[in-house]
């Protein structure tokens, strides 16, 4: 069966020398949400514009739905539906008229129908008769997705969908996301916003200074790569560590009010029993204890350091 | 091999100019219109009256063709020029980019537009010689193929400028230092059969020469050069053009990273 997206050996140089993709290789499979993070300038944006057209790989293949990108460029190109990151769209346009210049690019008919659809599942409708340039940035925002999927593409792809948005569009952006998904679009986003990920990706890859560091499935990545940690709450302030408590690699937080213990939750003895006789012994008493799984931020932090 | 067309693409790009037009009509067609206007009410009236004829034509109908040509040039030059250099400045390029539509189709819709707009400008702009002077066309077949060539050879060229210009700046040098002095030295307001040696012959050099020159032998029967010659360098000029555009889209010069 064909991927959705299939990478192979992608490597993309700028003409000033910066590389910014090294060797990437990735297949997307068909009806997943993908989510691809990675600081600033890891090469997030480069991968989607040499998938989607806009620069040109400097080596490998990319095919879509099995369409080689440059030389079947057009079946690639039409299952495609992008979503940039910059707020570009046109000012003096209304959302229908830049919404139809979109799905005639992409080689469909016009069809009124199909945008009032987009427009109304947007919260748009109301805005069908103003001028791009009146509407705030969220609703700009809206307008980008709406142009994306103007010619009902197979493959979406969100580039930093939350920048700049507030926690109301997010969240009806989520739920659309997952309504596209539902209905067989496969999702690509890159995100800031780790919990976005976390909340709706299927699958993560981690890309840092252009090279693809990991892919996973999401809950695989977390109990792959997840720590949990036991926070005791200290009832008076400690200094330094004991050094009966030296062995269990502890570490003193919130000006010796807090003991931190990491674990591995796979290991076949957590080591907590020990722990709390040792920390009884060292006559140290807690007025609290609590347990904290990390995060996929905690999880990406920890993998782009290592790099 | 497969011969496929992404024409709704086309179309989607040359409506969409077209719209633009209409929201800036004042500055599309009223502006000029009004400056041809008081070409002819300087040149035509005032010191027209003044000039016996030229080769048997009046001097304000003998200036119709050079200002149509003037206008023609630096409207077609303009609106090919900002059409596609404004959604490079904006960023909204990336949609025509990823969009699936060849370079072919491309051009056809921005190219296509900028030589209708200019075209129905010159039409217009000739209705507007009517109301100053009576002009008679020889050869209306071939005034049109003249109009339709050089709408076509300069909204590539300004293409070719909008493509090439990374500044509002560079986008005005070629119409304002290039087109429009070429064109004034080019024949507009005279024959070039006026200027003494050498001007004449270095008068030659300048291509609007035989744009302008092959135009107006279709309305008076009288031309600085043949014919045939006018004809072979406007093909020539649109010729080059069309390879420049190839060669920007095949390299993705100024468009792709």
């Amino acid at each position: 069966m064909t991927h959705a997206i299939a990478i192979s050996h992608l490597s993309k140089t700028y003409a000033s020398g910066f590389q910014a993709l090294k060797d990437v290789s990735l297949d997307i499979r068909h009806g997943e949400i993908f989510a691809l993070l990675g600081p600033n300038g890891a090469g997030k944006t480069t991968l989607i514009n040499v998938v989607c057209g806009i620069a040109m790989p400097s080596a490998g293949t990319v095919t879509v739905d099995g369409h080689d990108i440059v030389k079947d460029y057009r079946a690639a190109r039409s299952r495609i539906g992008l979503v940039p990151q910059e707020l570009t769209t046109d000012a003096f346009e209304t959302p229908p008229a830049t919404m139809r210049l979109s799905r005639g690019l992409f080689g469909k008919p016009a069809n009124p129908a199909v945008i009032e659809k987009v427009l109304k599942e947007l919260s748009l409708w109301d805005k069908r008769d103003s001028r791009i340039m009146t509407l705030s940035g969220g609703m700009k925002r809206r307008v980008l997705i709406a142009k994306a999927l103007a010619h009902e593409p197979q493959i979406l792809f969100l580039d930093e969908p939350s920048a700049g948005v507030d926690v109301e569009l997010r969240k009806d952006m989520w739920q659309l996301v997952r309504a596209l998904r539902a209905s067989g679009v496969t999702i690509i986003l890159t995100t800031h916003y780790i919990e976005e990920a976390e909340e709706m990706a299927d699958r993560v890859g981690v890309i840092n200074k252009g090279e693809l560091i990991v892919v996973e499935e999401k809950a695989e990545l977390m109990r792959k790569l997840g720590r949990k940690q036991l926070i005791l709450e200290l009832r008076e302030r400690l200094h330094a560590l004991p050094a009966a408590l030296a062995g269990h690699g502890l570490t003193l937080a919130a000006d010796g009010m807090q003991l931190v213990y990491t674990y591995d939750t796979k290991g076949e003895r957590t080591g907590i029993t020990t722990l709390l006789d040792e920390v009884r012994n060292a006559g140290i008493r807690f007025r609290d204890l609590q347990t904290r799984e990390s995060s996929l931020e905690d999880i990406f932090v920890g993998l782009v350091r290592q790099r | 091999m497969r011969l496929e067309m992404n024409l709704y693409g086309a179309r989607a790009i040359y409506m969409y100019e077209m719209a633009r037009t209409g929201r800036t009509l004042l500055q599309s067609i009223v502006s000029p219109v009004i400056s041809t206007s008081l070409y002819f009410v300087v040149f035509g009236a005032a010191i027209g009256s003044r000039i016996s004829q030229i080769e048997g034509v009046s001097y304000g109908a003998f200036i119709v063709p050079g200002l149509i040509m003037l206008m023609l040039l630096t409207q077609s030059v303009t609106n090919a020029s900002f059409g596609i250099y404004f959604p490079r400045f904006v960023g909204t390029i990336y949609e025509i980019l990823s969009a699936p539509v060849s370079a072919f189709e491309i051009v056809l819709g921005y190219v296509g537009a900028a030589a209708t707009k200019s075209i129905v400008l010159g039409l217009i702009i000739l209705a507007t010689s009517e109301l100053f002077v009576p002009v008679r066309i020889a050869h209306p077949a071939w005034m049109l193929l003249f109009l339709v060539l050089t709408a076509l050879s300069f909204s590539l060229l300004g293409f070719i400028l909008g493509l090439w210009a990374d500044g509002f700046e560079k986008l005005q040098i070629v119409p304002l230092l290039i087109i429009t002095p070429l064109t004034f030295l080019g024949g507009t307001f005279y024959s070039t059969s006026v200027l003494p040696q050498p001007w004449r012959t270095i008068t030659l050099f300048n291509p609007l020469v035989y744009l302008i020159s092959g135009f107006r032998w279709s309305f008076f029967n009288i031309a600085d050069v043949h014919v045939g010659v006018s004809l072979a360098m406007t093909l020539l000029f649109l010729a080059i053009c069309l390879a420049i555009v190839w060669w920007f889209f095949k390299t993705g010069y100024r468009l792709k990273n």
